[in-house]
């Protein structure tokens, strides 16, 4: 194989790409699937001015709430925050920008810019402030809000499985994001709990295609925390 | 006797059909899935990216993976499906959900919801409340009929809007209202009535103007 897409860990993956200033999408919901390791090397990398997509922004010492800790975020696009007191604090100082897109507004935006589509309708938040300053048309009777395509200097996901290709797999809800996100990215960086010779994911598995993912880092070690854990008694 | 909050879900369990696909917001509406009649087959999606939310796992058993959009842990069942959030979103978008209960600040008799927002206070954002509002087929609220002695059921929403004229069925502690000519005029009527509270009483604590129906059933 000509390219060699696997990096030795995320330090070096990320080493030549990150700059001040970047937007960069994060993909995960919560805690779960997101990609740690390579937030971890955008903290130590120093990094700062940054716009962030993510639907949410981590907790305070975890997940996205790391890059908020040492302040290297200037802006998140995200549709929910509530449990990062760190970002409270930030934003209500006016330190921090904030730009709320509904949820599927958000992963459309995603989708759409991955896809090379600059703009789309949808009904989602007509009639609310959501649409304020936006292109509003008519269809069929009723009325849908104008809402534009995104991208990413940077995408950074997390997968279960990856092949030498970039071929990926998710594992149940840790899905969520990281897909669209993957197509988003001017590079994308795939983190994976499981590098696996080629030939061995069956085709019809494979979630996210090689062509949208630039560079795998194999994790050494795989840190996951659930943020509510809810159990039931045996009976 | 107002309705308790598990009544309440109860209430709002009847809006089921066999078959549904139906999204369950936070609070009061997570307890309608302990609600669903005998033999009948509903199957819970969750905005995060699952079709077929099972229950709470045994200690021991949590997966981190496997979460509900509450961020709780939860479980597979047979019927499971898993998909991204674009995917998740068209179906919740393009109108493949049946029903959508969720709770509110405010509703207004034109169908208006407010949910996510109040002005001067720290917003943490909508989520999917948007998008369910918009899209799902039918939108069921499930409140508490006042906050702080304030009537929630109002003539226009005062907060920021979630939707406009999305919303279908109201269900309070005191009774149940339906929103007629959604996303035009509006007007409430009064279907359902907890027992022991008296129409008198409902209209003390509402501000919007609403009818009663012919036969108003009084719930248990």
């Amino acid at each position: 194989m000509a390219v060699n897409k696997i990096y030795k860990d995320s330090v070096a993956a990320l080493a030549d790409v990150l700059k001040d200033d970047m937007t960069i999408m994060s993909g995960g919901f919560g805690l779960c699937g997101i990609p740690d390791a390579l937030i971890e090397a955008i903290r130590d990398s120093g990094v700062k001015g940054l716009t962030i997509i993510s639907n949410n922004a981590g907790i305070d010492d975890a997940g996205l709430g790391l890059l908020l800790q040492t302040r290297q975020v200037r802006k998140m696009i995200s549709s929910y925050v509530g449990e990062n007191a760190t970002f409270a604090k930030q934003f209500l100082a006016g330190e921090l920008e904030i730009e709320f897109n509904p949820q599927g507004t958000l992963a459309e935006r995603i989708r759409a810019g991955g896809a090379g589509i600059p703009a789309f309708f949808t009904a989602t938040g007509a009639g609310t402030q959501i649409a304020e300053g936006k292109v509003q048309q008519e269809f069929d009777g009723r009325l849908y809000v104008q809402e534009r395509g995104l991208r990413a200097d940077l995408a950074i996901v997390h997968a279960w499985k990856a092949d030498p290709e970039g071929n990926l797999v998710y594992r149940k809800t840790a899905r969520n994001f990281n897909p669209i996100m993957a197509t988003a990215g001017e590079i994308t960086v795939a983190q994976v709990e499981h590098l696996v010779e080629s030939g061995s994911i069956d085709p019809d598995h494979i979630v996210t295609a090689g062509i949208f993912v630039n560079r795998i880092v194999p994790l050494q070690t795989v840190n996951k925390r659930i943020e509510q854990r809810t159990v039931r008694p045996r009976a | 006797m107002p309705w308790t909050r598990d009544q309440m879900a109860a209430r709002a369990a009847q809006e089921l059909r066999d078959g549904f696909y139906c999204n369950l917001g936070i609070g009061i509406p997570t307890l309608v899935a302990n609600h669903v009649p005998p033999g009948m087959s509903i199957q819970f999606q969750s905005e995060n990216g699952m079709l077929g939310m099972g229950p709470f796992p045994f200690e021991g058993e949590e997966d981190a993976d496997l979460i509900n959009a509450g961020k709780q842990t939860v479980t597979e069942l047979p019927t499971t499906s898993f998909f991204d959030s674009a995917a998740s979103f068209a179906m919740i978008r393009g109108g493949h959900i049946n029903i959508s209960i969720l709770g509110a600040l405010q509703v207004a008799e034109n169908g208006d919801l407010a949910n996510w927002m109040i002005p001067g206070k720290m917003v943490k954002g909508m989520g999917g409340a948007m998008d369910l509002v918009a899209g799902v087929r039918r939108v069921v609220v499930l409140m508490e009929h006042t906050a702080g002695g304030k009537p929630k059921l109002l003539k226009r929403c005062t907060l920021p809007l979630t939707g406009a004229g999305v919303i279908d069925l109201v269900i309070t502690e005191l009774g149940v209202f339906e929103v007629a000519h959604k996303g035009r005029d509006g007007g409430l009527r009064l279907v359902d009535i907890a027992p022991g509270v008296t129409v008198e009483e409902i209209r003390e604590k509402t501000e919007a103007p609403f009818t009663v129906a012919e036969g108003l059933r009084v719930g248990v």
